[in-house]
């Protein structure tokens, strides 16, 4: 394989309902970054129906070109189109990287096209680096977030990965940017198309993805059931923030997976955490240590989470919670 | 109906601690169990054997003592197991790992194949995709339901992050399942005692499956471990075991300082 053929740093951006997701544009900020030291471009790689209207958005946050596929058949998300849309990209502009959000689209489209391109793809990643050599290094948890791996993929290209959304940082948008759009249109092989979407159905959330969340009211096996949520929940509405969980309390059945913290759930990196009846098991600190501030209410004093929580309070959350939700509904009310 | 279900032997990764002294992984007397996801999608396997008759067959790549799990499969209710273990596939990264089972995979009759989304020792969830690609067999990944028209059609519930999808594929067809959604079933004492007496485990090595070996192991693995490290340990804060309106002042303080309020 010629390596000096393949360049620049092209970036997935997954788009649901015609809405760019958060992800994406964290990944074109971190594009950005590896590309300033590549001396190459970033790629925008923007597949759906009726989105031709917002590259320039992608442009704004990061990329120097998109390249754009706006057709019926990428409306929404199916493993085999998206494929035979990125794979002839690929096959077209030869990047050297490729990166794609740890999404539910990105961990089934990555993988697909790793085996396609018969190329390495490393998931799950929490930082990306490049080498003196100019090899992309990727670094990942492993064993359930007790070990980091760095890996490399230095004799195939593209190099591939997938980053959990919430790690990397956006740029902050910039409308004077600049870049090329250039429309690509896939030749497809319909009759590969054998997955057929029935129909897509939304849970009611009626609430922000935690992941996106300033504040974040977290509660584990110490709180224990739905009536010690609600007061954390009091305490997340005057903090404007949301309420998470331990994996405990979901396999529990007591909160939703999709607020569900650490190494199986989600990565977050709130201003403000409160870990509240949670031991801090490694699985569970793995998703949230990256948190500005970190405060843990726990009756143990020996648990693991005082081992990473800025501030630590041993004590009864039924006593402290609503407590601190009064004092702290006075002192909002009196700014 | 011929389904395979592949899974794999991981250590209970819940049960590994890090060694504070050295900062190592402390791996000793760290059980090993099927791989949670791979056990949910046996699960599924057998719900279509009770439903349909359908005739399940285990298959896991791995050293010798990976016969564990398949036993452990074989008492719950699959009728065959089939362990696939030769030195030539050690140090497979997924890609490798794919290609090994995939070529396993071509030479067992199915019209199912049903992997978990992920294992607990990598969480890659790149494998059941991989292996679907390189048999150029549709492929529905995060599977939370599975229906079977008892002929030839799946409809499928695939959960993502704002709630779920119902997809439909006619078999042949790969499933990537989650574990959430399936509580597996206990193994039979009637089982336990056939699995573990009466019944025999395929060994199959790499001359068995037809894969050019420049695609297997090590030597057909792109990417590389180039180091690995247990993370620095954040330096702790202060832990107060003080009066309930103590510990408010305190938390109240430490939000004035950090502007959160």
């Amino acid at each position: 394989m010629d390596k000096s053929s393949y360049k620049n740093i092209f970036v997935f951006v997954e788009q649901r309902d015609g809405v760019i997701q958060p992800v994406g544009l964290e990944l074109l900020g971190k594009a950005h970054e590896l590309a300033q030291i590549l001396g190459e471009k970033v790629v925008a790689i923007f597949l759906g129906h009726n989105i031709k209207n917002q590259c320039q958005t992608l442009i704004e946050y990061g990329a120097d070109e998109v390249i754009v596929s706006d057709c019926p058949e990428l409306k929404d998300y199916l493993t085999e189109q998206y494929s035979q849309a990125i794979s002839q990209i690929v096959a077209k502009y030869l990047p050297s990287i490729i990166l794609f959000g740890a999404t539910t689209i990105g961990r089934d489209l990555g993988p697909t096209l790793s085996a396609r391109l018969a190329t390495g793809l490393t998931a799950d990643c929490t930082k990306l680096e490049i080498s003196e050599e100019k090899e992309l290094m990727m670094t990942r948890p492993a064993f359930g977030g007790n070990l980091m791996a760095t890996i490399m993929c230095t004799e195939r290209r593209p190099q591939m990965s997938t980053v959990r959304p919430g790690v990397m940082q956006k740029m902050t948008r910039d409308a004077s940017r600049k870049g090329e759009v250039v429309e690509f249109a896939p030749v497809f092989d319909a009759s590969k198309f054998a997955v057929k979407l029935v129909k897509k159905v939304k849970a009611d959330k009626g609430k922000m993805d935690i992941t996106e969340a300033k504040v974040l009211v977290s509660g584990g096996r110490g709180v224990g059931c739905k009536e010690g949520f609600e007061k954390l929940g009091a305490l997340a509405q005057t903090l404007n923030g949301q309420v998470s969980s331990s994996r405990a309390m979901v396999d529990a059945g007591v909160m939703p997976h999709d607020v569900q913290v650490g190494q199986t759930g989600k990565t977050v990196r709130p201003n403000l955490y409160m870990a509240i009846g949670i031991s801090g098991a490694i699985q569970h600190l793995a998703g949230m240590e990256e948190s500005d501030l970190i405060i843990a209410i726990n009756r143990d004093k020996d648990a693991p989470i005082f081992g990473v929580a800025d501030l630590g309070v041993v004590g009864d959350f039924n006593k402290i919670v609503p407590l601190l939700n009064e004092r702290l509904q006075k002192e909002i009310s009196e700014k | 109906m011929k389904i395979v279900v592949c899974i794999k032997q991981v250590p209970d990764t819940t049960e590994i601690k890090i060694n504070p002294a050295t900062g190592t992984l402390i791996r000793d007397g760290v059980p090993s169990i099927m791989n949670p996801d791979d056990k949910g999608g046996l699960e599924v396997a057998l719900q279509l054997k009770d439903k349909f008759g359908a005739h399940v067959t285990v298959i896991t790549m791995g050293p010798p003592q990976a016969e564990a799990i398949l036993r452990e499969a074989m008492a719950m209710g699959a009728d065959r197991a089939i362990l696939l273990t030769d030195r030539k596939f050690a140090g497979a990264d997924t890609l490798a790992t794919s290609n090994a089972l995939a070529g396993a995979l071509r030479n067992i009759e199915h019209d199912l194949i049903i992997t978990g989304r992920q294992a607990i020792d990598g969480d890659t969830a790149q494998v059941g995709p991989q292996i679907a690609e390189h048999l150029h067999t549709p492929m529905i990944s995060y599977v939370a339901g599975v229906d079977f028209d008892g002929k030839n059609l799946l409809t499928v519930k695939k959960e993502d992050e704002d709630g779920y999808q119902m997809l439909e594929v006619h078999t042949p067809a790969v499933l990537t399942v989650l574990a959430s959604a399936f509580t597996p079933r206990y193994m039979t004492v009637k089982g336990i005692i056939e699995a573990y007496d009466q019944r025999e485990i395929e060994i199959w090595t790499a001359e068995k499956i037809d894969v050019d070996e420049a695609k297997l192991g090590l030597n057909g693995s792109p990417t590389r471990v180039k180091r690995s490290f247990t993370k620095p340990q954040k330096v702790a804060g202060e832990v107060f075991d003080v009066t309930p309106e103590e510990a408010v002042d305190l938390i109240v303080s430490k939000l004035k300082e950090k502007f959160i309020i």
